[in-house]
C-alpha cells in the first residue's frame, strides 16, 4: 500500500500530463496556469509554514551538546560541536546544512552473539549528500532558462558538471548521480526491514516524483531532444508575466513541467519542509552558554511551591531536636 | 513480580519487525517491562488531576471523562508553546539514522523503541487532528485517531524512553525524541497516568525536600554515620553544618547519595574534601535534593520542585552554590533553572576560595559543578593526592547522558579521575562522551518491577563495560550521577558481575591525603587498601 499508491500516483500524473497535451491540447493549462499556481502555492506555503514554526517560541535553551563545554580556561572547549558563541553556532549550522555533519556520525549498531558491535555506515550520508548537492546544481543549471545572458558562473557550473565530456549534448554527471542516489534511497527503504517498517507513503511519493522529474529531464535532454529555444521562450515569458505557448515543444517537456509543478505544490505540506526546518532546530542552532546568560521563557508563569516556612512549620520540632537552626522558635 | 530471564537469554535480541504494521500492532504490556501505576495519595499531594489508585494490567485505567479532548487541547497548547515540539513533529524524513541509536531498541529489538517510531506514535495523532494531509489521507498519510489502545501504547513506550537524547546527536535535523517524550508524559499526567516510582518521589520531594522523603533529623543522622566512618578511616572528625546562615557556599546534591551504597561513599568523599579545604559551606535539609523527578511528569512540576534551590540560597545568604554529582539534576540546572527561577542576582559569580578561580561559565546561574570545582583544585595543586590508594581499581568512566549531551561536561571528571587513579581505561569511542549510552533506567524508570526492561536498556552500556573488563581487567565503573550509582550497580551485577560502581568523589576521598590523618588502612568502603590486605 505504502509503496504502490505513491508509485501509481506518479504514473497517473504522467498520464494526466500526456493526455492533457496530446489528446486535449491543454497547453495553456499545463504550460502556464498550473506552473504559476504551483509556484504561488510553493512560495506562500513555504513562508506560512516557516512563520508558523516561528510563532511557537523556544522556551528553554536546549542545544544537544556534542563536545566539551567551555568551562575552565585550561580545558580545551569544542567550539563548534558545543558552541559557546554565535560564531560557533554559525559554523555548526553550516556544517550541518552543507555537509550533513550529524549524518556523518552515523553508525551501524548490530548484535553479534551477545556483543553489541558498531560498524561504519556512511552510505546514507554519502547518498544524502550526493542527492541534495546534485539537486541543487541541477536547479542552478536551470537558471539558464530564466536569464537573458548566461553569466559566467553558470557556464562554469555547467562546464564542471559536464566534465566527463561524453555525448552530445554533453552528459551532466549530476543527472546520473541524482538518479543513482534516488534509486539507492529507495532501495534502502525497502531492503532494510526496520526502515521498511517505518516508511509511509509520504516517504515513497517524493522519491518516485523526483525520480520521474529527473528521468523525464534526462529523456528530454538526451533522447527526445526537445526544442530548447521554444522552452526558453516559455520560461522567459513566465518572467515577463505575458507567457506565450511556443510551437513544437514535445509532450515530454510538459510531463517534466507538470511533475515539477506537483512537487512545488506538494512541498510545503510535506516532510520536504525539513529544508526550512533544519535552520530552526533548537537542539542545533542555540549557543550552549546557559549558565553564562539567562534565557527568558516568554510564557513563563508562577507556580505553586512549597516554601521554607511551610517546611519549617511541619518539621520545627524535629529540627530543633537535632539542633538545626530554625527561623521561628 | 515477573521473573527476570537469565542474561544469556536476554542477550538474544530479536530484531525482526512484526508481520503486522505498527498501527495494527497494539502494545502488549509485558510484565517486567513497565512500572506500577501512581497511587492516589501521591498525586493528591501535588494537586495532579485524576488522582486514583489504578493498575496498568487491568483493562480499565479509570480515565477521566472526555480524556481525548483533554489530550488534544493540551497538544494544541504545547504546539503553540514549544517550537521544538511542533518542528520535530513536522520535519522528520524517516531516514532511520536514529533508529539503532537507542539503547532500548538495541536491547529489545522492538521497532517501537526506534526513536523515529516512538515519535511516530504521537506524530500520527498530531497528523490526524492538526494537519490537512492527515485529515484528508488518514492512514495512508500516517495519521490515526487517538483511541484507548493508542493511549496505552503511548503509556508503554513513552515510559521506555529515558530522554537520554542520544538519538538527537545522530539526527540530521537534531530531532530530539526526549522533547516528544516530555510532551507525551505531560499529556498522560493530565489523565493521571503516572507511575508509582515517579509520583512517590515527586510527592516526597515537594513536601520534604528530597525524593527519598528523608526528614531533617534523618538527614543529619545519616550524615552522622558517614562521619563516624570517616573518623574510623582517617582519624579525623569532620563537622559539617546544616541550614547555616551566612555560609559562603550552599551545597546541593541528590538525596540518593545519603541513602544507599555506593552513593554514600561519594557523599563521604564530598564531606572529606570540603573539610580538608576548610570550606565555609553548608548543607540544607530543605534544599536536600538536586535531582528532580518532577521533570519526568511535567515542566510545571519540575519548576515547582527546583524552586527550593535558589530560595534556600537566598534565605541562607550564601554567595553561590556548588552542585554534587548527578545527571538529570545538572541538565536542569544548566538548561532550565535560570530560566525558571532566575535571575539569581542575589548571588555572586562563583569564585573558588581556595584557588581564586572565577567560574565565568557559571556567571549567571551561579552554580558550579563539583567536578569543575575539584578539577580546578587539582590543577592548581591544592590537593595532596596519593593515587596509589586506588591501585586496586582498574577504572572506566561512564558519561551520564545529561551531563554529556545537555551540557558537555566531559573532561572535568576525566581530569579528576586521572589524577586520583593510576589505572584508567576508556570504553569504545562510540559508547562514550556525546555518544554515551544511558544506564537504561533514567527518567524514573529505576523501579524494580520493570527490571527486565532496565536490563535490556542497560545492555549496550554494560556491553561496553564488559569489553574493557575483558580487555584491560577493568573492575570499577566511575560516574557522576546518583541514579547511575544505583542503576549501574544492578546492571553490572546482572551483565558484568565482576565490575563495581563508584562516584568520582569517592575516588577523590580515597586518594586525598588529609592534614593530620592517621595512616590509612581502609578505603571509604572500609575495605583494606592495596598492600594492607594481609594486615586485617
Ligand atoms: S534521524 Fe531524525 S529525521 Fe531521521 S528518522 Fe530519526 S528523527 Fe527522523
Ligand atoms: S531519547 Fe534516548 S531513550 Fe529516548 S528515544 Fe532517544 S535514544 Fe531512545
Amino acid at each position: 500500500m505504502h509503496i504502490a499508491v505513491p508509485f501509481f500516483t506518479v504514473i497517473f500524473l504522467v498520464l494526466i500530463a500526456y493526455a492533457g497535451i496530446e489528446a486535449a491540447h491543454l497547453h495553456v493549462l499545463f504550460g502556464i496556469v498550473i506552473p504559476y499556481a504551483a509556484f504561488t502555492v510553493f512560495v506562500l506555503g513555504f513562508i506560512l509554514r516557516v512563520r508558523n514554526w516561528g510563532r511557537s517560541p523556544v522556551p528553554f535553551r536546549i542545544p544537544t551538546t556534542c563536545g566539551q563545554q567551555k568551562s575552565l580556561p585550561w580545558i580545551k572547549a569544542s567550539t563548534v560541536e558545543n558552541p559557546s558563541s554565535t560564531f560557533g553556532v554559525i559554523v555548526r549550522m553550516a556544517l550541518e546544512i552543507l555537509f550533513f555533519r550529524s549524518l556523518f556520525r552515523n553508525l551501524k549498531t548490530e548484535m553479534h552473539e551477545d556483543r553489541v558491535v558498531y560498524g561504519s555506515a556512511k552510505w546514507l550520508w554519502l547518498a544524502g549528500l550526493a542527492f541534495h548537492w546534485s539537486f541543487l546544481i541541477i536547479v542552478i543549471r536551470h537558471f539558464r532558462f530564466f536569464l537573458g545572458d548566461i553569466p559566467f558562473v553558470l557556464e562554469m557550473v555547467e562546464g564542471l558538471d559536464a566534465f566527463l565530456q561524453i555525448g552530445a549534448p554533453l552528459l551532466y554527471t549530476t543527472d546520473i548521480i541524482i538518479l543513482g542516489a534516488v534509486t539507492y534511497l529507495f532501495l534502502r527503504r525497502v531492503a532494510i526491514p526496520q526502515l521498511k517498517y517505518i516508511s509511509l507513503a509520504a516517504d515513497y511519493f517524493p522519491l518516485f516524483l523526483i525520480f520521474g522529474i529527473a528521468l523525464s529531464g534526462v529523456l528530454m535532454r538526451y533522447f527526445f531532444k526537445v526544442h530548447v529555444v521554444g522552452v526558453k521562450t516559455l520560461t522567459m515569458g513566465w518572467l515577463s508575466l505575458s507567457p506565450v505557448i511556443p510551437e513544437n515543444v514535445g509532450v515530454i517537456f510538459y510531463i517534466h513541467l507538470f511533475l515539477i509543478s506537483v512537487l512545488l505544490a506538494y512541498f510545503p505540506f510535506s516532510k520536504l519542509m525539513h529544508v526550512g526546518g533544519v535552520f530552526l532546530s533548537p537542539t542545533r542552532n542555540l549557543i550552549n552558554n546557559n549558565r553564562m546568560k539567562r534565557h527568558v521563557n516568554p510564557w513563563d508563569y508562577p507556580v505553586h511551591v512549597h516554601t521554607y516556612e511551610e517546611y519549617e512549620e511541619e518539621f520545627r520540632d524535629k529540627m530543633k531536636s537535632v539542633g538545626l537552626p530554625v527561623e521561628k522558635e | 513480580m515477573a521473573k527476570l530471564p537469565k542474561p544469556e537469554e536476554l542477550a538474544k535480541v530479536d530484531f525482526k519487525p512484526p508481520k503486522t504494521g505498527w498501527m495494527d500492532t497494539p502494545a502488549n504490556l509485558k510484565p517486567g517491562t513497565f512500572c506500577w501505576g501512581a497511587k492516589a495519595k501521591n498525586l493528591q499531594v501535588v494537586d495532579f488531576p485524576n488522582a486514583r489508585d489504578w493498575n496498568p494490567t487491568e483493562d480499565d485505567w479509570k480515565l477521566p471523562k472526555e480524556w481525548e479532548g483533554t489530550v488534544l487541547e493540551a497538544m494544541a497548547d504545547r504546539l503553540s508553546k514549544y517550537r521544538s515540539f511542533k518542528l520535530f513533529l513536522d520535519i522528520c524524513v524517516r531516514c532511520g539514522a536514529c533508529a539503532d541509536k537507542c539503547h532500548f531498541f538495541i536491547g529489545t529489538g522492538d521497532p517501537k523503541n526506534m526513536p523515529v517510531l516512538r515519535t511516530e506514535l504521537l506524530r500520527s495523532v498530531y497528523k490526524k487532528y492538526f494537519t490537512n494531509s492527515g485529515k484528508v489521507l488518514g492512514k495512508l498519510g500516517g495519521a490515526r485517531e487517538l483511541t484507548y489502545d493508542v493511549l496505552k501504547e503511548w503509556w508503554y513506550y513513552f515510559y521506555q524512553c529515558t530522554e537520554c537524547r542520544r538519538c538527537s546527536v545522530f539526527c540530521p535535523y537534531g530531532i530530539d525524541t526526549a522533547e516528544i517524550t516530555l510532551m507525551a508524559r505531560e499529556f498522560m499526567n493530565l489523565l493521571g497516568l503516572n507511575t508509582d516510582w515517579i509520583s512517590g518521589p515527586v510527592s516526597n520531594c515537594y513536601t520534604k525536600g528530597n525524593h527519598l522523603g528523608l526528614e531533617p533529623h534523618t538527614i543529619t543522622s545519616s550524615v552522622e554515620f558517614f562521619l563516624d566512618d570517616i573518623e574510623t578511616i582517617t582519624g579525623i572528625k569532620v563537622e559539617p553544618t546544616f541550614n547555616r546562615k551566612g555560609a559562603e557556599i550552599l551545597f546541593v546534591t541528590p538525596s540518593g547519595d545519603l541513602f544507599a551504597d555506593p552513593g554514600t561513599y561519594t557523599a563521604m568523599g564530598y564531606l572529606m574534601l570540603f573539610h580538608e579545604l576548610g570550606l565555609d559551606y553548608t548543607w540544607s535539609t530543605y534544599a536536600s535534593e538536586g535531582g528532580n523527578f518532577g521533570f519526568f511528569t511535567s515542566n510545571e512540576m519540575a519548576k515547582r520542585l527546583h524552586y527550593k534551590i535558589y530560595a534556600e540560597a537566598k534565605r541562607l545568604g550564601v554567595k553561590y552554590i556548588i552542585g554534587g554529582e548527578c545527571g538529570h539534576m545538572w541538565r536542569l540546572i544548566h538548561q532550565y533553572l535560570d530560566t525558571w527561577h532566575g535571575p539569581a542576582d542575589f548571588l555572586e559569580v562563583p569564585r573558588s576560595p581556595v584557588t581564586g578561580t572565577v567560574f565565568e561559565n557559571a556567571c549567571s546561574t551561579k552554580m558550579v559543578h563539583v567536578t569543575e570545582f575539584t578539577a580546578d583544585l587539582i590543577k592548581n595543586g591544592k590537593l595532596t593526592l596519593d593515587p596509589s590508594r586506588n591501585d586496586h581499581l582498574k577504572l572506566t568512566y561512564h558519561d551520564s547522558c545529561n551531563t554529556a549531551r545537555g551540557m558537555g561536561l566531559l573532561e572535568e571528571p576525566r581530569y579528576v579521575i586521572r589524577n586520583v587513579c593510576n589505572h584508567f581505561y576508556e570504553m569504545p569511542e562510540n559508547t562514550i562522551r556525546e555518544k554515551t549510552f544511558c544506564c537504561g533506567s533514567g527518567t524514573g524508570l529505576n523501579a524494580s518491577e520493570n527490571m527486565e526492561l532496565r536490563m535490556q536498556g542497560g545492555l549496550p552500556r554494560a556491553n561496553a563495560v564488559k569489553h574493557v573488563h575483558e580487555k584491560y581487567g577493568v573492575n570499577m565503573l566511575a560516574n557522576i550521577c546518583a541514579i547511575d550509582r544505583a542503576t549501574l550497580k544492578a546492571s553490572m551485577d546482572y551483565w558484568v558481575p565482576a565490575v563495581g560502581v563508584t562516584g568520582v568523589h569517592e575516588l577523590v576521598g580515597n586518594a586525598m591525603v588529609m592534614t593530620g590523618e592517621k595512616e590509612r588502612t581502609q578505603d571509604l568502603r572500609l575495605e583494606p587498601l592495596p598492600g594492607e590486605e594481609g594486615n586485617e
